[in-house]
C-alpha cells in the first residue's frame, strides 16, 4: 500500500555523525549513520530536526548530497548568518551526536538512471548538493546518459566537491560561472547566469533534455525562465527553491 | 521529546500565538513551486468549475473582475515553515463561484495553468474562507506569486492554495493532487503539522 509506505519512509530516525568533510570554509558535507534507511533517488531531500534539552525543535530540509549508500546518508550544509539549524550542524554538530532524520521527500526533482534523456543541471551556489547526487548516481550505475553541468557561484572558493569536480567524467560537461570573481587567469569579467550562458552552455531545446535548476529563489526563476524563453519544454524543467536569494 | 542533539539551543523562542508549531516569520514572500514560473496572459486566461455530473462553468477574466470582490487580510503558512501575517489580498469568494451550482461533491481538484494540480475538501472553500485572488498587497499579483490569479485558502498549508488557478473540478471522491502524490497532506493543517501523508 503506498500510504503505509509513506508513513515508514518518514518515521523519525535516529542519525548519528560519522565522519564530516569541509568543502569551504562555510560548507560541510555531514555523513550520518542511519540505520533502517529506506533508500532514496538522486535529487531527493531529507527533513533534519534537532531538540534542544528544553524540548524545542528545529527542522529543516537539506537535499541528499550522494546516493543510496546502506544506512549511510550524506548531506552538505551551508552556514547561512544567524541561521539557526546551520550554524549548529557546520559547527559545534561532532561526531557520535545525534539528530533526527525522515525522508526521502519529493519524486519529482529525482533523476533515475534509467531514464535516457540527456540532463541539464543547473547550480546556484549550494543548489549544487541535489545535483552532486544525480551525478554521482550515473557514475555508480555506470551509465552514459549525457549530463552537463552550469554551476554558478560568486568565487572559486565557494565551490563544492571541488576535487570530485575537476577529474574529467566522460560524457559530463561542466561550465562555470562566476558571479563576484573569476579563478587566477581565467579571462572576461564576472557575470550572472544570462541568455547567452544558457544559449551557448545547454543542451538545444529539440535534444529534448530534462533540466534540473537548484540554488536560491531568484535564480532558479532566472534560469527557468530563460530556458524557456529559449524553446525548452516547461514540462521537463524541474526546479528545487532552496529559500532566500543572499546574492 | 525527541533525542536530544547536545548543545543544539536554538533561536530565543518566539511564543507569538499567531505561528503554528514550527514556523518562523518571514519577511520576504519567499516561493515554492515545483517547475518554472507560466506566464498566463488575462487575454486568452479561463476559470471553470465542472460538477461531479459534468456540468461546466466558465469565466473570462473581464467576467471575474465584473463579480463582486473581497479584501481579506490573512496569515499565510507555507509547509517550508515560513508564516507570514497580515498578508493583503483581493479576490472573489470561492463562494460566489460555486454558490449556485447543483453538486453532491465533497471534494475539490484545483487545476493550474502548467499542470498543478491539489485537493482538498469543498466545505474548506465556502463560507468565505477561499478566495481566487487576483491582487496583493494592493497590486496585482505576479507571476511568480501566482497571478495572475491564485487560489487562496489563508488556513491551509499554502501549496493548497494553488498559484496560476485555472479551474475547480467538484467530486464525490477525494484523489491526490501534485505534491499530495508525491507524500503531502491531503488535507494540510499548519495547526497539526499535517505536512506528510501520516501526519
Ligand atoms: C527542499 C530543500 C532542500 C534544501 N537543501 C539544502 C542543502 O542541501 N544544503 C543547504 O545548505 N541548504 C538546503 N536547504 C535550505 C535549508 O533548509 C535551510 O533553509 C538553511 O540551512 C537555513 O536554515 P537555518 O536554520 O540555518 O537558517 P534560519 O534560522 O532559518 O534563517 C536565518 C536567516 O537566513 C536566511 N535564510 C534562510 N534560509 C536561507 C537560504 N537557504 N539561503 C540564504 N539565506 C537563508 C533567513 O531569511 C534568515 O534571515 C534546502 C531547502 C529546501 C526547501
Amino acid at each position: 500500500m503506498a500510504r503505509t509506505a509513506v508513513s515508514g519512509r518518514l518515521a523519525w530516525r535516529v542519525a548519528r555523525l560519522a565522519e564530516f568533510r569541509d568543502e569551504t570554509p562555510t560548507a560541510r558535507t555531514l555523513v550520518f549513520d542511519l540505520p533502517g534507511w529506506p533508500g532514496h533517488l538522486a535529487g531527493q531531500h531529507v527533513d533534519v530536526r534537532l531538540t534542544a534539552a528544553d524540548g524545542y525543535r528545529a527542522q529543516r530540509s537539506y537535499s541528499l548530497a550522494a546516493p543510496v549508500n546502506g544506512d549511510r546518508v550524506e548531506l552538505t550544509v551551508q552556514r547561512v548568518a544567524d541561521g539557526e539549524v546551520s550554524e549548529h550542524l557546520t559547527g559545534p554538530y561532532a561526531i557520535g551526536d545525534p539528530v533526527e532524520i525522515r525522508g526521502p521527500i519529493g519524486g519529482w526533482f529525482a533523476w533515475r538512471p534509467t531514464n535516457p534523456e540527456p540532463v541539464l543541471l543547473i547550480a546556484g551556489g549550494s543548489g549544487i548538493v541535489p545535483l552532486m547526487a544525480m551525478i554521482r548516481a550515473r557514475r555508480a550505475a555506470g551509465v552514459r546518459t549525457p549530463f552537463k553541468l552550469i554551476y554558478s557561484l560568486r568565487t572559486p572558493a565557494e565551490q563544492y566537491y571541488a576535487d570530485e569536480l575537476r577529474t574529467p567524467v566522460a560524457g559530463l560537461d561542466i561550465t562555470y560561472v562566476y558571479t563576484r570573481e573569476l579563478p587566477e587567469g581565467r579571462p572576461g569579467i564576472p557575470k550572472r547566469i544570462d541568455v547567452a550562458t544558457l544559449n551557448t552552455a545547454a543542451w538545444p531545446a529539440e535534444f529534448g533534455a530534462t533540466s534540473f535548476i537548484c540554488g536560491p529563489t531568484a535564480f532558479v526563476e532566472t534560469a527557468a525562465d530563460i530556458l524557456q524563453a529559449l524553446g525548452h519544454d516547461p514540462h521537463r524543467i524541474r526546479t528545487e527553491r532552496f529559500g532566500p536569494s543572499r546574492d | 521529546m525527541g533525542v536530544v542533539t547536545p548543545g543544539f539551543q536554538g533561536r530565543a523562542r518566539s511564543g507569538n500565538p499567531r505561528l503554528p508549531p514550527g514556523q518562523y516569520l518571514a519577511e520576504d514572500f519567499p516561493v515554492l513551486s515545483a517547475g518554472p514560473t507560466p506566464r498566463v496572459r488575462t487575454e486568452t486566461w479561463e476559470f471553470a468549475v465542472t460538477t461531479e455530473k459534468g456540468d461546466k462553468h466558465t469565466w473570462s477574466w473581464a467576467e471575474l473582475m465584473a463579480l463582486p470582490s473581497e479584501k481579506p487580510t490573512v496569515d499565510i503558512h507555507c509547509v517550508t515553515q515560513w508564516s507570514k501575517l497580515d498578508t493583503r489580498w483581493r479576490g472573489v469568494a470561492v463562494d460566489t463561484l460555486v454558490g449556485g451550482l447543483d453538486t453532491e461533491a465533497d471534494y475539490v481538484m484545483v487545476h493550474a495553468y502548467g499542470g498543478y494540480t491539489t485537493n482538498l475538501p469543498l466545505a474548506d472553500l465556502l463560507d468565505g474562507q477561499a478566495w481566487i485572488a487576483y491582487e496583493y498587497g494592493g497590486k496585482p499579483l505576479t507571476p511568480e506569486h501566482g497571478g495572475p490569479a491564485r487560489l487562496l485558502v489563508p488556513h491551509l498549508y499554502f501549496w493548497k492554495s494553488a498559484k496560476w488557478v485555472r479551474g475547480l473540478e467538484l467530486k464525490t471522491r477525494d484523489e491526490p493532487g501534485f505534491w499530495e502524490n508525491a507524500g503531502y497532506h491531503d488535507y494540510g493543517d499548519p495547526w497539526r503539522e499535517q505536512r506528510y501523508q501520516g501526519d
